[in-house]
């Protein structure tokens, strides 16, 4: 079974850390980081991507539209 | 297969909306209308009918959408959305009108032009951001602000003797003739975000066709007026409001 491979990228200066795409990514592969953008918003960064299968379940719910998901066949 | 191999733009399936600018949205974090502004820019990219749309801001936290979309906008009186969205509608009868509302501005400031609207059958789409609370003011009690609940103008909650009880505009709306689809949807989970989008593309389908008016509900979270964590909304709207306000098509005339 071909197995889905995804990335995903976040407009760190869009961000505003307010942690929906952490609690809506099915396997938990997204955390805030600790460093902060412009804003003094903690952004989100993708922790494990080798793991992600590209499900777009962050973009969707990311309210700023700060996450672009690519995702090809392995 | 690495990084950079499968950050090509063929790859890509999911961005942000095209019709979306860059400006950077003035909403706090994780505010359900900046998700509901993405769902329309993407449904109007899909529809491809960009040129042909004209939206209808309201007084309220949304009164700036006109800067974050790449579409007509026209800037209306507060409450008076649906009388602005109706004489557009007459002039330039092929066009599709919208107009964005919150619930003090729907459902308090404008109720009268929003039922009247509604029951003239025009045609044009309503959407409804029903967050239970003034928003952009600080956080005052609203017409739709649930029983018990607190806000800066009830801070002992919300009393049936003293302030009445949470009006419930769709339910008043489904009871209209003029009215051809009137739903509830959410935007709190992935799924609840795709079943809204359907929802708002069948209303604008139904405005272009000139079935009648569609009123779209969201059921949104204001983070910052209910002085909690975006998760933490999240989680009160599914224990709190969806009981009261539950989701679901209330009236859907397909012919």
């Amino acid at each position: 079974m071909a197995r889905f491979k995804g990335i995903i990228e976040v407009d760190t200066k869009r961000c505003k850390g307010c942690n929906l795409c952490v609690v809506a990514c099915p396997l938990k592969l997204i955390e805030l980081s600790p460093l902060v953008n412009r804003n003094g918003y903690n952004y989100a960064v993708q922790t494990d991507p080798e793991k992600c299968n590209g499900c777009s379940s962050c973009g969707i719910m990311c309210p700023d539209g700060c996450i672009t998901v690519y995702r090809t066949k392995e | 297969m690495d990084e950079k191999t499968i950050k090509s733009p063929q790859n890509i399936v999911y961005q942000k909306p095209r019709l979306m600018n860059d400006t950077p949205m003035h909403y706090c974090p994780g505010c359900g209308h900046s998700i509901v502004h993405k769902l329309v820019a993407e449904i109007l990219d899909e529809m491809g009918i960009e040129e042909k749309t004209i939206g209808v801001c309201p007084v309220g936290c949304a009164v700036f959408a006109y800067r974050y979309l790449d579409i007509d906008w026209i800037e209306a009186a507060h409450g008076r959305a649906p009388a602005c969205a109706s004489a557009l509608k007459r002039l330039w009868p092929e066009h599709l009108v919208f107009t964005y509302q919150g619930d003090g501005d729907l459902a308090c400031i404008g109720t009268g032009e929003t039922i009247q609207t509604l029951n003239r059958g025009e045609n044009i789409t309503v959407i409804f951001i029903n967050n239970a609370i003034y928003g952009m003011t600080g956080g005052q009690m609203a017409p739709t602000t649930l029983m018990g609940m607190k806000t800066s103008t009830c801070p002992y909650g919300r009393q049936a003797d003293l302030h009445g009880f949470p009006l419930k505009i769709s339910d008043i709306a489904a009871t209209l003739e003029g009215t051809c689809y009137v739903t509830r949807q959410a935007v709190n989970t992935v799924g609840n975000i795709a079943r809204a989008k359907k929802a708002i593309r069948q209303a604008f389908e139904n405005s272009l066709q000139g079935r009648g008016s569609s009123l779209v509900e969201i059921v949104s979270t204001c983070s910052a007026g209910w002085k909690m964590t975006p998760v933490q909304s999240n989680q009160w709207l599914t224990e709190n409001m969806l009981p009261y306000y539950p989701l679901g098509d209330l009236k859907n005339i397909k012919d």
